[in-house]
């Protein structure tokens, strides 16, 4: 119920699971779902990924993540958001964004963590460009409504 | 007046401009303030018209009228995640 113990930001170090479960655990919630987006290999026309490097309009980025959180609990009644977002480089297989939410019951708890990373993905003003082992690299342009 | 120009990702790459201040006549919209950039850096023209404007952290429309001192931030698609 507490919005000011969410845990809402961008972060240049490797994102933490168990850390992420702790601060959306609490007494009131009998559900926690957690999403995790990871970087895949891609492999394409002799080339592989190697690696994603994240760049954000943080000040934006932010604010627009604070703003998803309020929307999210306007529809479900929820315990706790962590929503975090990595920026840099984020190597193969590791997570560039998590979120967890905890509700009362794990229907809400899964629809409020797809609506959450369904928007991150569209609106957010962060960007990623693939790092490509023949040594290219390329913005990957997305299909988000920005309005 | 002038308005505080930031550039991202793509855009901030191909002109190499992070951010910079644009000097326009009063009154003038985000879509004038665009055409500006786009005669300013010729590199990234064929990239504006999938290009989104945020105007003090809020995406703003095209007739978004800017004020003096406004930051204006030029957003490629975004692709978080």
């Amino acid at each position: 119920m507490n919005q000011k113990e969410d845990v809402i930001g961008l972060q240049s170090t490797p994102l933490e699971v168990g850390a992420a479960i702790g601060a959306a655990s609490d007494g009131d919630s009998g559900a926690i779902a957690i999403f995790l987006g990871t970087t895949r290999r891609d492999p394409a026309a002799g080339r592989e990924v190697l690696a994603l490097h994240y760049e954000a309009y943080g000040e934006m980025a932010e604010a627009q993540m604070c703003q998803l959180a309020e929307e999210a609990r306007r529809r479900w009644r929820i315990s706790r958001i962590v929503m975090l977002h990595r920026i840099g480089r984020v190597d193969v297989g590791q997570p560039s964004v998590l979120i967890a939410v905890s509700t009362p019951h794990r229907a809400k708890a899964f629809e409020a963590c797809r609506f959450l990373i369904d928007r991150v993905k569209a609106e957010v003003t962060i960007w990623k460009k693939e790092i490509w082992s023949d040594r290219s690299s390329s913005w990957v342009e997305g299909h988000g409504r920005q309005s | 007046m002038k308005v505080r120009l930031r550039m991202f990702a793509v855009l901030r790459e191909r002109s190499g401009v992070t951010e910079t201040d644009i000097e326009l006549a009063d009154g003038a919209t985000v879509a004038v303030a665009m055409e500006e950039v786009g005669r300013r850096f010729a590199s990234v023209v064929d990239l504006l018209p999938r290009t989104a404007a945020a105007v003090n952290l809020c995406y703003a429309k095209p007739g978004t009228a800017l004020r003096d001192g406004d930051e204006l931030a030029l957003i490629p698609p975004v692709s978080g995640g």
